[in-house]
């Protein structure tokens, strides 16, 4: 088998930044060859920052503002879109809202400009609100019958309780009946304030155009300093579990969905290039331990991963995989016995950390190949606060880790004392054979 | 705008493609085989995509996880199956090509020495849990499967799904998996395409270094279908689900066949986003759906068109489809407005440009070329394949809306709650799925 040999070297993209007046900061990368650019408005205010009693009001607003802006009505907006091409989405995060369009270069100011509309200018017409209202409401009647949504909605709701982290950003239907365009609007007001928000151009374009480009949609969107700007509480990093083990009935059911984690750390810890590695060993690529283990060596699921979700709070760390239904039982004690023993038992190899950094640094060039991979990169530096020389430093900090460090990253950072099992899953079949995991009875809730 | 592509063949029969583009420090390796679940037999379905998870599990020199050393590379991977193709790739470091090459060539010409039963009995487990978590335990996720059942008559070989059946999965032999090998899997069937950051000099050169030794296999098997005369059914699945779902099938065009680009473009004009007849009808006017999509599904021994549509709470799929019916006579009669094509066009043209953003993966340009010359003998049809959807005029949507989803054959199949029969559409009689 030939060995790897040198890669070519690779430039990461610059990022030029600027600010309006407004207070809107403009970054930009100039790249590629194709007429195509992507441009990431980002805006921090996320599903954490839904206020108490209103989960899933940062998604509600951010569903809303395509639903008519500016001078267009709601399919008005949607034929504009259209009409340039546009690959547009709104994605509501737990700690930012990322909206995203990807136009030919010759649509570009006009993409910029229909941005500009939804983000400042947002009608929220009441007639749009009550239909939009109707569809949420669909859509979580129909999610759940989806046991991998059931699985992270009952997950989150167990390991962080109220806290806004416990619940995902389409929040619940009993506050969906509750909310109002008041709510909407006034979210929108606290939250969509141009000093709140980073728009991000990609494409074949010199910083003074972006610049430019963007004063001529974005100057116009005012400040509204008496506001008060949305805020995430703050957060008991050990969690709130009351259970151990959660069981949500799904009779019949062939396979059972499986959530098992706990509350870990956030995007700021100093363990993170080491938890990304340690991850890696453990289940986050095909020929992880997880992976290798329940899928390649029992063929109990069609796969198995797990991953840290690092926040701007401390987020989960979780094991996932649907199952076998017989095999239930001993699918988890397989996932926790390999976190366990990763802790102890079989440490991770030098051979293992030799895998995980090369496919972190090697494979690092893969992320930069598209305008929308660069503009969605970009963005989390500016979620995260991270330095412009992220990048270009990420590939030397994972080939600097030491085994000792990722090891000791591992191990302070995994609690299987803390672990939350959710099981979606035949009850009667799955429960009897719950026993061997010493974890008590499975609490039994109803999907959520 | 083209993809450009040079294309050599080797003695074995091996099409080999490359294409320059030094954007990112990247090669990606693409190699299709002409051959999925439409080679399979009636009690032998699923074979083609269970042969597919052994490509990964070794072979004679490299007798492990074909994972490990791409991963270690920092490679990203991946095959897929589907009724008339299989494809694997690979997107690698540029130092790594070389290894990508060695292995794809190691399992095309050395699979078999190192294919065992404990293998194949493992990712027969693997593939029986990944039936259940994508169409068994997934909300409507044996819809489709009751629809293809009865669009295409028992012997064809659109009639199944490609995941197969669970229990011709269990009666698959290894000595059967060995014959499909033997049958499909050589370089005469297949077309190796390398794209990204390396000179085609050296791409021929390593493409003979690490293929020209595997020997040609047998000719190409021709399938071809039975003919027959479509039906109209009507069908009903219960299922654990809280909204009832329609869906609407006819037969159309063939890929690339004449009528393919227009019945494309129907699609895009009744189902595809707000502006869609379809959404503004039934999910934005009258509210009587959650949700509705249309698409023509085009397959190289046949095509079909469907459209799905949920039901809002309180609505039947009887009155979806009335609508449904009104919205296709509509555009058949009235023809679509100008703007509105050139809307859908738009939309058509700047996808042809997104389409050249990346050199690997599911639809990269590696991908891409490997379509084309295994479908069409021509790599280069990229820019041709566009001017098909540019020329397309309102006469000719209007006429391909009559001549295929006006059509006698159509066939329905109503997903409604378990126990709620009779929110199914008017005699609608049960599908049976296996």
């Amino acid at each position: 088998m030939p060995a790897a040999t040198a890669d070519a070297p690779f430039d990461f993209p610059t990022i030029h930044k600027s600010q309006l007046g407004n207070g809107l900061a403009v970054w930009s990368v100039q790249h590629g060859d194709l007429p195509v650019a992507t441009m990431v408005l980002l805006v921090r205010a996320g599903s954490s920052t839904d206020p108490a009693g209103r989960p899933g009001l940062a998604s509600l607003t951010g569903d809303m503002l395509d639903e008519g802006a500016g001078d267009r009505g709601a399919l008005e907006v949607h034929d504009a879109l259209a009409r340039i091409g546009a690959q547009f989405d709104t994605e509501v995060g737990s700690d930012a809202t990322f909206l995203t369009l990807t136009t030919l270069t010759k649509f570009r100011q006009h993409g910029l400009a229909l941005l500009a509309d939804m983000v400042a200018r947002p009608r929220f017409d009441a007639g749009e609100f009550e239909r939009v209202r109707h569809l949420r409401a669909n859509r979580l009647r129909q999610l759940r019958d989806v046991p991998s949504a059931t699985a992270d909605r009952a997950f989150a709701t167990a390991v962080y309780g109220d806290h806004p982290y416990g619940h995902l950003a389409i929040g619940t239907m009993a506050a969906l009946e509750h909310m109002t365009l008041d709510d909407v609007r006034d979210f929108h007001r606290r939250a969509y304030q141009p000093a709140n928000a980073v728009l991000i151009v990609v494409g074949d374009l010199s910083h003074d155009q972006a610049r430019v480009e963007a004063a001529a949609s974005f100057a116009t969107w005012a400040a509204e300093p008496s506001a008060g700007l949305v805020a995430a509480p703050g957060i008991d990093a050990t969690g709130h579990a009351a259970h151990r083990l959660l069981l949500v009935d799904r009779p019949g059911a062939a396979q059972s969905e499986l959530r098992i984690g706990h509350v870990a750390v956030s995007r700021r810890t100093p363990d993170y290039h080491a938890l990304v590695v340690a991850n890696l060993v453990l289940g986050g690529q095909f020929v992880s331990r997880l992976n290798m283990n329940l899928r390649e060596h029992k063929g109990y699921t069609y796969g198995a991963r797990s991953w840290f979700e690092f926040r701007l709070g401390p987020g989960p760390f979780q094991m996932s995989a649907s199952v076998q239904t017989e095999v239930t039982a001993q699918a988890i004690f397989e996932a926790v016995g390999e976190m366990v023993s990763l802790r102890g038992a079989r440490p991770i190899t030098a051979s293992e950390l030799e895998t995980a950094r090369a496919t972190l640094t090697k494979g690092y060039p893969r992320n930069f190949e598209t305008a929308d991979q660069i503009a969605r990169s970009v963005a989390q530096l500016a979620l995260y606060e991270l330095p412009d020389e992220y990048f270009a430093t990420f590939v030397p900090r994972i080939a600097a880790l030491q085994l000792g460090t990722v090891q000791d990253a591992a191990t302070r950072n995994l609690h299987p004392e803390r672990l939350v099992t959710v099981i979606v899953g035949d009850a009667d079949r799955v429960d009897p054979s719950l026993g061997v995991l010493d974890l008590g009875p499975a609490f039994r809730i109803a999907a959520p | 705008m083209e993809m450009r592509c040079e294309r050599r063949v080797l003695d074995n029969g091996l099409s080999v493609l490359v294409h320059e583009d030094h954007g990112c420090p990247l090669v990606a390796v693409n190699l299709w085989y002409h051959v999925g679940s439409k080679n399979e037999q009636p009690g032998r379905t699923g074979l083609a995509h269970l042969f597919e998870h052994l490509m990964f599990e070794g072979s004679a020199h490299h007798d492990s996880s074909y994972f490990q050393p791409l991963q270690a590379a920092g490679a990203v991977l991946n095959g897929s199956t589907n009724a008339d193709r299989t494809n694997y790739w690979e997107v690698v470091p540029t130092g790594a090509v070389e290894l990508a090459l060695w292995l794809e060539s190691d399992r095309m010409g050395y699979l078999l020495p190192a294919l065992t039963d404990a293998k194949f009995t493992n990712q027969r487990d693997v593939v029986l849990n990944e039936r259940r978590q994508n169409y068994e335990n997934r909300p409507y996720g044996r819809a489709t499967m009751a629809m293809l059942a009865a669009l295409y008559p028992p012997a064809h070989p659109y009639h199944w799904l490609t995941i197969g059946s669970a229990d011709d999965l269990r009666a698959t032999t290894l000595d059967e998996v060995k014959a499909f090998f033997a049958r499909h899997y050589h370089p005469g069937n297949a077309s190796l395409a390398i794209a990204g950051a390396i000179e085609p000099a050296r791409a021929f050169a390593l493409a003979e270094q690490y293929f020209g030794e595997i020997p040609a296999g047998p000719s190409r098997q021709v399938v071809t279908p039975p003919s027959f005369s479509p039906g109209s059914s009507r069908l009903v699945l219960e299922d654990r689900v809280e909204l009832p779902r329609l869906y609407l099938a006819w037969h159309g065009p063939r890929m690339f066949a004449p009528g393919d680009a227009e019945v494309d473009l129907v699609a895009d004009l009744l189902g595809n986003g707000k502006t869609s007849r379809l959404y503004k009808t039934l999910v934005y006017q009258r509210r009587v759906a959650t949700e509705v999509a249309a698409f023509q599904q085009s397959r190289e021994l046949a095509g079909f068109f469907q459209i799905v549509a949920t039901a809002a709470p309180g609505h039947t799929l009887d009155e979806l489809e009335a609508v449904i019916v009104e919205e296709v006579a509509r555009l058949a009669d009235e023809w679509p407005t100008p703007e509105e094509l050139a809307r859908v066009t738009a939309q058509a043209e700047a996808q042809f440009v997104y389409r050249l953003q990346t050199v690997g993966g599911f639809g990269g340009k590696s991908d891409q070329l490997n379509a084309y010359n295994i479908f069409l003998g021509d790599p280069a049809f990229f820019e041709r394949d566009l001017a098909r959807y540019l020329a397309v005029t309102p006469a000719e949507v209007a006429a391909a809306t009559a001549q295929y989803l006006q059509s006698a054959g159509r066939v329905s199949v109503s997903v409604v709650p378990a126990g709620r029969l009779s929110l199914a559409l008017a005699d609608s009689e049960p599908a049976v799925v296996h």
